[in-house]
């Protein structure tokens, strides 16, 4: 109704406007969306960087700085004649041992600053696998002295640039995974969806016997079967693997209701009739009408996906170290001494948080707007 | 006009006094109902008019304050003035508070124009009409009942008794109207609002419908306001009319004015586009007679489809000569679309055949032909789309929709169909200059030219055209129809034209075959079949047709068709 009250459209810009135009458009509007796409858009560029966001080496070890706490970062730098200048720098810390218990205790020594500086030279990494650096976002100016933002783990490692390093896998995981369910769920819901009759039957079932196949104990057991020799890399193929065989019933069933409701549409039928071959008419015709409502789908597949992987990594039975994901650091938060004395142990946990939330907004805005259309 | 309102003495009843409603929409406001004053009377019949946009239906909407969000009452006033003296101002209220509940479906009662989403599935007939009567009378169970029953029986519903526990799946379109009705009768209102009740049902449900309305308004003397675009439909039951466009009053008078002395230019233009369908067209009556000694470009035999056990079409015969337009004309169910598609072969018929002379004068049955030769033939066969939006794909240029044929036939590429697509967008009457916007950017009728350009794009010899006009506006429907006749002139086109309508029909056409329920009942020039059909299904179908002419009111002379 609102369509016949607007009447014909005169705005020349919009008259233009694509399907992907009018998509943005109805997303920029949806505000916790955009949070949400700039967020995921920083997460992923931290993955596809992590070695120059991270401030340690990941994997060093530091028997000096077990669980050592996280130091607070100073941006302004008061001199002693009241005069200031804009400098980062932590306080020292100083390791003494408790004389009964023999505990290590860390203070501040605020007496001594370490200078940081932005775009400093720290430990040598590689930067997209390809050339060696050691340009970093923030490093110390004294390249052996260590930062520790989000503090220590029980190896002294910095669980600040484990997270970043994480990130890197856990975020990846969700991606590569979900594609090769939407492969799957393309392939089985789209020809399910088009040819419908007896394929269709076939392909229900099948989709209805993978969606009733309890997903925990299934990846478990999977998970479990994988030969614990394998390399790193190949156990996080296989890991990502298991992850998509349950995802992709979901999507190839969101494809099979696209098709079977484009299916009927005058506009494919015309398509037919204009004598189109059936690869035109998918690929085309129908495809372009539910991309939009796949990528909604996909992006909102992502976070079950990160969540998945971290669970498993959680319980011992995805990656295992010396990988390094989220699930991974958070099995370092599995027992009652970790919340006593170190919590911040569980701030690998808040990146998880952060991730699917604001992969959860961006899907929500996307499905919003996929359908330009049908206002 | 009649006995109760006579006695109803005709006072005022409603009083709508500048009355604005807004649809704040991101680029500014909507002003969907623009300073619109009018007032009804008791027991007399108010029909606003206007075409799609014109703010009829929220006018009536704003009445009971039931206008979708964000679309909200700006200012004016509706004054309902109650039979014990008492008036109040429906627009002061509060659209979720308690007093305009007690008004709703009490004083003033509203029906939709579609029966089936304004009615719950879940719940049968009976609970639906008794909890209005429960709500707003405090009938207990048992009289509930037995008033629902007497409602039913009100409307013409056969065997209220037994229809009472029914859902509403279990009836027909008219019927489940006649169920909407009773609801909105259940309460006595005073006031009855029917917003556009029978244009989603045929003519001869229609006529009925129209008919029960104003025999309950007759009896219980209520005011109706009748909201449709058909002014037919208006000529036959209106006391006054409103004519709206874009939101405004164009002009507001007696039914015999508005139809025989319009001051307005719209209105004017409006009865004048009505009145061209009553005729033939200039053009046809210009062009000299068609060769009927020719062979025929296609000849269908005793043509039969099945759904399952369902026979859509049943043993179908006709034949289309070259440069003629056959008409095809029926009502929903009857076939004529299914007819349509099986000539192009969308679906498989399950019996006959239909066969199609080629250019080269070569026979082809398309009932058999293999998929090359069909493919081959369907670019001789072109087809034309009811749904002017369902039928453009979204997400395609109009360059790339008109495109579109001839790309995948691999007749022409680039500057070339560049080219082509700019001439055909100039013969359908488009601005070439369009050619890089998307379909949303159209209205409904330049839509339909661009569906018309896709089909002419192929030099085709015949045009199916499904309802080709159903959903354009009345004052477009002429313009359209003249397009598709110069082009078939200009490109020597046979036209398979398919509608419900007669006036469409009658306007363009050279032959018509009339279909009911699978089978062709009556073929012959058009002519004959609108002005002296020889069936008793056709004659009763034409006499159904409300004519757009007060002073010819003729439905309650109509005849029905019984099997």
């Amino acid at each position: 109704m609102s369509e016949a009250v607007l009447g014909p459209i005169e705005n020349k810009q919009l008259a233009v406007a694509s399907q992907w135009q009018l998509v943005w458009w109805a997303f920029k509007r949806h505000h916790l969306a955009m949070a949400g796409l700039y967020i995921t858009a920083f997460l992923y560029l931290i993955a596809l960087a992590p070695g120059f966001f991270a401030t340690n080496d990941p994997s060093a070890q530091n028997g000096r700085a077990a669980y050592h706490p996280p130091q607070s970062l100073h941006f302004i730098d008061t001199a002693a004649d009241g005069s200031w200048t804009i400098k980062p720098y932590i306080h020292a810390s100083v390791l003494k041992r408790d004389p009964q218990t023999l505990a290590a205790i860390f203070t501040e020594d605020t007496s001594k600053k370490i200078y940081l500086q932005f775009l400093g030279s720290g430990y040598e990494y590689e930067l997209f696998g390809l050339f060696k650096t050691r340009l970093h976002l923030l490093a110390a100016e004294n390249t052996t002295q260590p930062i520790f933002i989000f503090g220590a783990d029980r190896l002294g490692r910095c669980v600040y640039s484990r997270i970043i390093q994480g990130a890197q896998i856990s975020l990846s995981v969700g991606l590569v995974g979900v594609l090769l369910s939407l492969t799957l769920g393309i392939l089985i819901g789209g020809v399910s969806g088009y040819y419908g009759g007896r394929i269709d039957f076939v392909a229900q079932r099948a989709i209805e016997f993978v969606l009733a196949l309890p997903t925990i104990p299934i990846w478990l057991a999977l998970a479990a079967a994988l030969p614990h020799d394998w390399p790193a890399v190949l156990n996080y193929f296989m890991i990502t693997l298991i992850l998509s065989l349950t995802g992709w019933a979901q999507l190839a069933r969101v494809v099979r209701g696209r098709f079977l409701s484009l299916r009927t549409e005058e506009f494919v039928m015309a398509a037919r009739l204009d004598g189109a071959s059936e690869g035109r008419i998918i690929f085309r015709h129908m495809l372009p009408s539910f991309a939009s409502h796949i990528i909604a789908s996909i992006t909102l597949a992502i976070p079950a996906m990160i969540l998945a992987e971290t669970s498993l990594s959680f319980l011992g039975l995805g990656l295992q170290p010396p990988s390094i994901s989220w699930g991974v650091l958070l099995r370092e938060a599995q027992n009652i001494r970790s919340i006593a004395t170190a919590p911040w142990l569980f701030i690998p946990g808040g990146a998880v948080v952060l991730a699917v939330v604001a992969l959860n907004f961006l899907g929500d805005g996307l499905r919003d707007a996929a359908d330009p259309y049908n206002k | 006009m009649s006995k109760t309102a006579q006695t109803d003495d005709g006072s005022v009843i409603l009083d709508v006094r500048n009355l604005v409603t807004h649809f704040p929409v991101r680029s500014g406001v909507v002003k969907a109902v623009d300073d619109v004053s009018f007032t009804l009377h008791r027991g007399k019949t108010l029909c606003i008019v206007g075409e799609s946009g014109s703010g009829k239906s929220v006018t009536a909407r704003s009445i009971l304050q039931i206008v979708d969000a964000p679309g909200r009452i700006v200012s004016g006033e509706i004054i309902l003035h109650r039979e014990d003296g008492t008036t109040t101002d429906l627009a002061g209220l509060n659209p979720r508070g308690k007093a305009i509940r007690q008004v709703r479906g009490r004083d003033i009662a509203m029906i939709f124009q579609e029966p089936m989403s304004s009615l719950s599935p879940v719940h049968t007939v009976g609970e639906q009409i008794m909890e209005v009567l429960r709500l707003h009378l405090k009938m207990d169970k048992a009289q509930a009942r037995t008033r629902c029953i007497e409602l039913l029986g009100q409307v013409e519903i056969p065997k209220p008794a037994e229809a009472i526990d029914r859902y509403t799946f279990e009836f027909s379109g008219g019927m489940r109207q006649r169920v909407m009705i009773a609801m909105a009768l259940a309460c006595n209102p005073h006031i009855l609002i029917a917003d556009e009740p029978t244009t989603a049902l045929d003519v001869t449900t229609q006529a009925e419908i129209i008919d029960l309305i104003r025999r309950l308004q007759n009896d219980h003397g209520m005011a109706v306001i009748f909201i449709t675009h058909d002014m037919g439909v208006v000529a036959e039951i209106a006391d006054d009319v409103l004519v709206m466009f874009r939101g405004k009053v164009m002009e507001h008078g007696p039914v015999d004015q508005i139809f025989h002395a319009p001051k307005d230019d719209y209105t004017r233009m409006l009865i004048g586009s009505v009145l061209k369908l009553e005729e033939k067209a200039e053009i046809r009556l210009k062009r000299p007679p068609l060769d009927t000694t020719v062979e025929p470009v296609m000849t269908v035999k005793n043509l039969s489809m099945h759904f399952g056990s369902n026979l859509a079409v049943n043993d179908v015969s006709l034949h289309v000569l070259p440069g003629e337009t056959l008409g095809i004309v029926g009502e929903s169910g009857s076939g004529k679309t299914t007819m349509g598609r099986c000539l192009l072969r969308v679906y498989q018929p399950t019996a006959g055949e239909i066969s199609y002379r080629r250019a080269d004068g070569s026979m082809v049955d398309l009932v058999r032909a293999d998929e090359g030769l069909l493919k081959d033939c369907r670019k001789e066969i072109r087809m034309i789309f009811q749904d002017p939006v369902g039928s453009l794909n979204p997400r395609m240029t109009v360059s790339q929709i008109i495109g579109e044929p001839l790309l995948v036939n691999h007749l022409c590429m680039g500057q070339e169909l560049e080219e082509r697509v700019v001439d055909l967008m100039e013969q359908v009457g488009l601005n070439p200059d369009w050619r890089e916007r998307y379909p949303h950017a159209f209205s409904g009728g330049q839509r339909q030219r661009i569906g018309i350009a896709r089909a002419i794009a192929l030099n085709p010899r015949v045009v199916v055209a499904d309802e080709a006009t159903s959903a354009l506006d009345v004052s477009l429907r002429s313009q359209m129809l003249d397009l598709m006749m110069n082009l078939q002139d200009k490109l020597n086109l046979s036209y398979v034209f398919i509608s419900h309508d007669i006036g469409v029909i009658r306007y363009m056409c050279d032959r018509v075959a009339v279909m009911y329920k699978g089978k062709v009942v009556e073929t012959g020039t058009a002519d004959q079949v609108c002005n002296a059909p020889e069936h008793p299904y056709t004659q009763a179908l034409l006499s159904a047709i409300p004519r757009p002419d007060p002073r010819a009111r003729s439905m309650h002379k109509r005849h029905r068709y019984k099997v």
